[in-house]
């Protein structure tokens, strides 16, 4: 017997409501002002621009601080989604018992070499993040991100990240 | 302790970041390549709200920000810097509640790049919360032509 496919909004909605809880439960992300952007399960980490962003008020240019900062979260954020999608997917997690006060743990930071390759300009920024590698303890991962021109990125990282304990599968 | 003669420009420079604002960070120190700055605990930077621990992204900026003052007070590098390269290692988590104090030291230069080596400390000082190693370039003093 074959289902029939769930409605669309229901879909949206059960995807932003598990992505909305995630973002929203970190104080440090609200301070950057960074939020995302969904297309099915691709993730982009919009990071509008604010003066208390700066870092060289010269140029201006903005903070390497934050723009590392702006690619962690990107990163860490795309990890937890790509954990969670399939427990949310499959039912396994339901996204109405998210809150910032109960949400799935984040993958915890063990590295990060960012590569710096042009001034970050006083204008919004984006980024996407690549899981290369998925495993039971850690995870790799790539992120980049760009302003004016998505092929020419000012800044690009690779993360390694301690993997949270999975949610109980049913009848484990 | 005497002050670097560089010490002057670089604390000049730092009074008008406004993401070193942001974040409380305060030098404590400044000398011949080296820079120590605090930033306060404060729960805007909780990176993890279950434990109340302050976020990675804001102690990359604490180190970013001490090791670009590191290369700004070395006598061989001049004008403004920037990072090239900066690779970070969480060694634990921080204590939540607790300050974060960065140590960076800028330990070479050549004619356009520095090389500096940071940690990151909370009040226990035995083992770093973070380490970093990093390269940054500086704009060389316009050069007179012969």
């Amino acid at each position: 017997m074959t289902r029939a496919p769930e409605p669309v909004q229901v879909v949206k909605q059960r995807r932003d409501a598990a992505l909305q809880a995630m973002v929203d439960g970190v104080p440090y992300i609200r301070f950057l002002g960074i939020h995302f952007e969904r297309r099915g399960d691709e993730l982009t980490g919009i990071l509008p621009y604010s003066h208390h962003l700066i870092g060289n008020p010269f140029l201006p240019a903005l903070h390497g601080g934050v723009t590392a900062a702006f690619l962690e979260v990107t990163a860490i954020i795309g990890l937890s989604w790509s954990m969670i999608w399939e427990d949310l997917e499959a039912g396994r997690l339901d996204p109405s018992s998210l809150s910032p006060q109960n949400m799935p743990r984040l993958p915890r930071t063990i590295d990060m070499s960012v590569d710096y390759l042009r001034s970050g300009l006083p204008r919004d920024a984006y980024a996407r993040a690549r899981v290369n590698r998925s495993g039971r303890r850690y995870a790799s991962v790539f992120v980049e991100c760009w302003q004016d021109n998505r092929a020419r990125p000012f800044a690009q990282a690779t993360g390694h990240f301690t993997m949270p304990t999975p949610m109980p599968r049913p009848g484990e | 302790m005497t002050e670097n003669p560089r010490a002057e420009a670089v604390r000049a420079t730092f009074a008008q970041i406004p993401q070193v604002a942001a974040l409380g960070i305060v030098i404590e120190e400044l000398s011949e390549g080296v820079a120590r700055m605090t930033m306060p605990y404060d729960p805007q930077l909780v990176g993890d709200p279950a434990t109340g621990v302050m976020h990675g992204g804001a102690v990359s900026t604490l180190l970013d920000s001490c090791s670009g003052a590191a290369v700004g007070c070395h006598p061989q590098a001049t004008g403004q810097t920037a990072t090239i390269d900066l690779r970070i290692n969480y060694i634990r988590p921080a204590a939540p509640g607790q300050a974060i104090t960065a140590r960076a030291h800028c330990y070479h230069v050549t004619r356009s790049f520095a090389f500096i080596r940071a940690t990151a400390h909370d009040e226990d000082t035995s083992l770093p919360v973070a380490e970093a190693v990093g390269t940054f370039t500086f704009n060389a003093e316009p050069q007179v032509e012969a």
